[in-house]
């Protein structure tokens, strides 16, 4: 689960980990306000989405004055921002950051992840701050520092003076930093954030550390054990369908073609949108309606589809092994029913109980395809859609 | 042979009396798996069926003997369940659970490397040898005894691929279904070594699908270890980067884990590529001839 900007340097100050003084705002009125309160300028307009890249995207601005604030305020907010994470629709700007602008003497980066192939936390920093970290692993991988942190030992002493040593920083700064990051593996470790990323993570002139930037992601498996973490999810960076789909425990995400697909289990579900796009035609969706589900949750499931305008037909894709296919058919039956189904469905059963759920589907008079099996399935998705 | 699995393996169900591990216990058992105990904390000394239950996983191992696990708890208690199999000694733990937080899965890693056991999952199907033991949620019936060794990260993936090798008639010796969790106990390459080494498997299905590293890993392992004929399937070439499709290691972070390098290092080390999902039967029985 992403959270904003402002909501990670919550978290931060929380853990005493140093971010500029700085408040979220809702309004032209309230960012004039936050900017009064910094007592000076520069000031620092940022705008607030779950999405990277926004100082490229025009949605990071400095402000000199308090009419530039409310002139930038007013240009960020409502504007729909459009970054390399964002996708060409872009992002509707709905909150802004306004913050203390800070003199810069260096930019450096940090970021804490979970390695899955050692299966520890990784500390990874640079010098090089402010540019995009994939970027210098390519190009330049020695100005990387990666420090392995064994999960049942914590950080240990000797770990932080790498890193610290690593960034080049001495005296004053270099107490702050190992201070910081003794801090943020705290904070990353007992809140299951699955990655943590400060990028730039700076040194003022006066030789104070702090995140100028927060990224923050959560484990979702995790959030369980953490309901003070539930209350940051913001409904409204997620797609309207995606957040009905959740309520129901669907795996779904929106894509941008036009065949609507309803597979269950992940790994076959990929596989299906695959065979979709080899057969020459584009995947709506990716949806997991488990190895398990229910009838409910089938219809559930086919509804969300549905109420998606750009699906032109649907391609059902089930394995039954848990999930049994009369009950899957019985699912299909009725969410069909109730919606009024007016696209064409191709429907590929394997498994437990398929020949009573073929019987379902062919006794319900409704307008579906049989295919006999994925190849075919493919073919005729493609010609329904082509 | 067959790897990992075979009838005279003794199996014990933690959270056996649940709606699933009841339901999965019994379907084991019709297979033909010889489930020793079940074990419910608080629930010792009654019966599931005519299998007997303890409070905990020492116990059971004392009375029975078992020297394998399977594990049907909820995530929350998924790394506690894990780690006390391991702890009481049995050989081999399969973990079912979906949906096990990261954190507890590094922990668990970590403390398995003090212990001599193997662990498959979490967020897997199980494994099963056809006709001698079936330790999981996959369908039975759908195998086939054989010779082609099947290694997945998925589940309903796995059946499909199973059943197309089984309608043409290649059996298989084993089927292992790793699990979707991007920190997982058995990977790729220790079931390739196992199928390597192992008698009755004389060809490998690998099934991939986008996210880490693993396949990458696993195609290396191949060129120089592997003597028999693999192919490989790679799922989630169309997934948009930066979404958690489904399994949470399915997930293109950056430039790494996409599907196009996964295929490239399989075509690289020698690896029979299947690009369609609806032809790797038939794409095996070419290659395995």
């Amino acid at each position: 689960m992403k959270i904003h900007e402002y909501q990670a340097k919550e978290l931060f100050r929380k853990y005493n980990v140093p971010v500029p003084e700085g408040q979220p705002v809702f309004s032209v009125e309230e960012a004039k306000h936050a900017a009064s309160k910094l007592g000076g300028f520069p000031v620092v307009v940022k705008a607030q989405i779950h999405a990277g890249g926004r100082g490229k995207g025009g949605g990071v601005k400095l402000a000199h004055s308090m009419e530039e604030v409310e002139t930038l305020a007013d240009e960020i907010l409502g504007m729909t921002l459009v970054t390399h994470q964002t996708g060409p629709e872009g992002k509707l700007v709905q909150k802004l950051l306004i913050e203390a602008g800070q003199n810069i003497e260096k930019e450096l980066y940090l970021s804490l992840l979970v390695d899955r192939g050692t299966a520890s936390v990784i500390i990874m920093a640079s010098q090089d701050g402010g540019m995009d970290i994939e970027d210098v692993a390519e190009k330049t991988p020695e100005r990387i520092i990666k420090v392995q942190v064994d999960p049942l030992m914590g950080i240990q002493g000797y770990q932080l003076r790498e890193v610290a040593f690593g960034l080049g920083l001495t005296g004053p700064a270099f107490k702050q930093f190992s201070g910081l990051l003794a801090n943020l593996y705290k904070c990353f470790v007992e809140n299951d954030c699955s990655m943590l990323e400060i990028n730039p993570l700076i040194l003022t002139a006066d030789q104070q550390v702090l995140a100028l930037d927060a990224k923050v992601d959560f484990d979702s498996n995790a959030l369980y054990r953490h309901k003070d973490l539930l209350e940051l999810r913001d409904l409204t960076e997620e797609d309207p369908l995606e957040v009905e789909a959740s309520k129901f425990n669907l795996n779904y995400i929106n894509l941008d073609g036009n065949v609507g697909n309803i597979v269950n289990g992940a790994g076959l579900a990929m596989a299906t949108m695959d065979i979709i796009k080899n057969a020459g035609a584009t995947p709506a969706n990716f949806m997991d309606v488990g190895g398990g589900a229910s009838s409910e949750q089938v219809e559930n499931a086919f509804r969300i589809i549905l109420a998606d305008e750009k699906v032109k037909a649907v391609l059902i894709n089930i394995f039954g092994g848990i999930l049994r296919c009369d009950i899957f058919a019985q699912g299909v039956v009725d969410a069909a029913q109730k919606t009024g189904l007016t696209i064409p469905v191709v429907v590929r059963m394997e498994g437990t109980n398929v020949d009573e759920g073929k019987r379902i589907l062919a006794d319900a008079g409704l307008n579906l395809t049989s295919a006999t099996d994925l190849s075919d399935a493919a073919a005729k998705i493609a010609a329904a859609v082509n | 042979m067959s790897i990992f699995v075979n009838k005279d393996t003794k199996l014990l169900v933690q959270g056996i009396t649940g709606n699933e591990g009841s339901f999965h216990a019994r379907q084991c058992i019709e297979y033909g798996t010889n489930i020793v105990a079940g074990v419910t904390p608080g629930k010792g000394g009654q019966k599931m069926d005519d299998v007997p239950v303890f409070n905990t996983v020492a116990q059971a191992v004392k009375e029975t003997g078992a020297n394998a696990s399977l594990i049907f708890v909820p995530p929350p208690f998924g790394a506690d369940a894990i780690m006390e199999a391991a702890d009481a000694g049995v050989e081999l733990i399969v973990c079912i659970t979906e949906g096990i937080p990261i954190m507890d899965m590094v922990k668990v890693k970590n403390f398995l490397a003090t212990k001599s056991c193997r662990l498959i999952g979490p967020n897997c199907p199980g494994i099963i040898t056809p006709d001698e033991c079936k330790i999981g949620i996959m369908p039975g019936a759908i195998h086939k005894k054989g010779n082609v060794g099947v290694v997945s990260r998925s589940g309903t993936l796995t059946y499909e691929v199973v059943d197309q090798l089984t309608k043409l008639n290649m059996g298989q010796s084993t089927c292992i279904g790793i699990g979707g969790d991007p920190v997982n106990g058995t990977n790729f390459i220790d079931v390739l070594s196992a199928f390597q080494a192992d008698d009755e498997t004389s060809s490998i299905v690998m099934v991939g699908e986008i996210g880490g590293s693993a396949e990458e890993e696993a195609a290396a392992y191949i060129k120089a270890n592997v003597t028999k004929p693999v192919v490989g399937f790679i799922a989630g070439l169309t997934a948009p980067p930066g979404r958690r499709m489904g399994h949470a290691g399915a997930i293109i972070s950056g430039s790494s884990g996409t599907g196009e390098a996964k295929i490239k290092a399989f075509k690289d080390n020698g690896i029979h590529v299947c690009e369609n999902l609806g032809e790797i039967g038939r794409i095996c029985e070419g290659a395995f001839k």
